[in-house]
């Protein structure tokens, strides 16, 4: 069953998408789903969080109830879905 | 008629571009542009003034940008620019080149993509990963990867890649079928019965000289070569030169004969200036002969390192030479490296140097 789910977008997708929110509302059961949904709405999203293997890039996080979850975690109507950008850089 | 020139400079931490009148004496630089994503190549498109930058974020992946009014706002895409599902993923943008309508990137792990549409997506010319050598491609120390490509301005089925550590690779059917053309090119870091192999060389810059011979030089990790064959049978000409290591080389617009490097004090040996003195050597000869050039350029603890392609030439009269170097200084000169200026300092560290000249 789809739902609804609350995705909190990291902030440096701001600078990338200027138009993106920092918080959503988006219908997904699992956080792929979630992603190709992002991306219907700003095309190039998730070529950002999302590499070819395909699987959530190194340096991004996912969280949903406190743990880091994949592409195939199921997503309950409701849930609260963190995309973070890891710690990385020089 | 050139009335602006501009550098376009890629650095660890986003693109900058400087900007000048013919006179090239005094530059305005602005940036950081790309959200200081680093950026490995900038390049300019002379017909349009469009500026490309390729490059690749740990988070975010790989991406070329593209600027056209002169890098004061971008665009960002990364559609297609990634391999089949189950291998290794695109890294980053290594290398771009423009011809006749196309933009192709270079990418790491090595691959080549082109764009039709003016970098808003890609596809994959896959033949150059078809060749059976691919499995045996093994990494440099900047990783395994497409740095330089020769786009053929005349005949647009020929093309020249050239990997680290793979070797050069051409394809005279617009990218469907390769063959590795490295033969003279040693590997001394091989054992010494197997320092010539079809492939495995490491290539460090490949250009094209100016003019119809379609001549093509080459700094290697291993020494300096010259091929007037369309790459078939390279030639040493490190002859003169300090050094048999380097990364940059850069053709003058015109000469064939013509070309400048950035040699550094070996592969061992910090890869400095040799003895912390900076200088780009010129050959007028096709490489038979050397001069160092240093009027400008520091000569007291200058350990100063220049990568693959952080030297340039522009297209006026008398050509304008450009350095940038790993600690985030740019130096021009504006008649042919004979004396040089230094336009930037405390840049982040300089991965690629190009120019445009446009006639606005």
């Amino acid at each position: 069953m789809t739902g609804s789910v609350q995705v909190r977008l990291p902030a440096l997708v701001a600078t990338m998408f200027p138009d993106a929110p920092r918080l959503l509302a988006v219908e997904a059961s699992t956080v792929a789903e979630m992603m190709d949904r992002l991306d219907a709405q700003w095309p190039g999203l998730k070529d950002c969080f999302c590499d070819s293997r395909p699987a959530i890039r190194r340096h991004i996080n996912v969280f949903v109830a406190g743990r880091r979850v994949g592409l195939d975690a199921t997503l309950p109507p409701g849930a609260d879905v963190y995309v973070l950008t890891a710690i990385s850089g020089g | 008629m050139a009335n602006t020139v501009l550098i376009l400079v890629g650095t660890r931490k986003g693109a900058f571009v400087l900007e000048s009148d013919a006179a090239r004496k005094e530059w305005s630089l602005r940036g950081p542009f790309c959200e200081t994503w680093p950026m490995n190549h900038v390049v300019g498109d002379p017909a349009t003034g469009t500026i490309y930058a390729g490059g690749g974020n740990e988070w975010f992946g790989p991406a070329v940008w593209r600027s056209d009014d002169a890098g004061r706002s971008w665009s960002h895409s990364s559609q297609g620019l990634a391999y089949p599902e189950g291998e290794t993923p695109v890294r980053a943008v290594w290398s771009l080149g423009l011809r006749n309508g196309s933009l192709y990137a270079g990418v790491e792990p090595a691959g080549l993509f082109e764009s039709r549409d003016g970098g808003k997506s890609f596809s994959h010319v896959a033949g150059l990963r078809e060749h059976p050598s691919r499995p045996e491609w093994q990494a440099g120390a900047g990783g395994l990867i497409l740095h330089s490509m020769v786009l053929d301005p005349d005949d647009h089925d020929r093309i020249w890649v050239a990997i680290s550590a793979a070797g050069v690779f051409h394809s005279a059917d617009g990218g469907r079928s390769w063959e590795p053309r490295n033969s003279g090119t040693r590997c001394d870091f091989l054992p010494e019965d197997q320092r010539y192999p079809e492939f495995g060389q490491c290539v460090h810059c490949l250009v094209r000289a100016a003019g119809s011979s379609g001549r093509l030089y080459q700094q290697n990790h291993c020494g300096m070569y010259r091929s007037d064959d369309a790459a078939r049978n390279w030639r040493s000409i490190e002859a003169g030169l300090p050094s048999t290591f380097g990364f940059p080389a850069a053709a003058h617009p015109r000469d064939e004969n013509t070309l400048f490097l950035a040699p550094l004090n070996g592969d061992t040996a910090g890869r400095f200036m040799p003895e912390g003195k900076a200088a780009v050597w010129r050959t007028r000869d096709g490489g038979e002969t050397w001069q160092d050039l240093r009027a400008g350029l520091p000569q007291h603890n200058a350990y100063l390192s220049v990568l693959r392609q952080a030297l340039a030439t522009d297209t006026l009269e008398p050509a304008g030479v450009y350095m940038g170097t790993t600690s985030g200084e740019l130096y021009a000169s504006a008649d042919e490296g004979e004396s040089w200026t230094q336009v930037a300092s405390h840049l982040p560290g300089i991965l690629s140097v190009e120019t445009l000249a446009r006639p606005g």
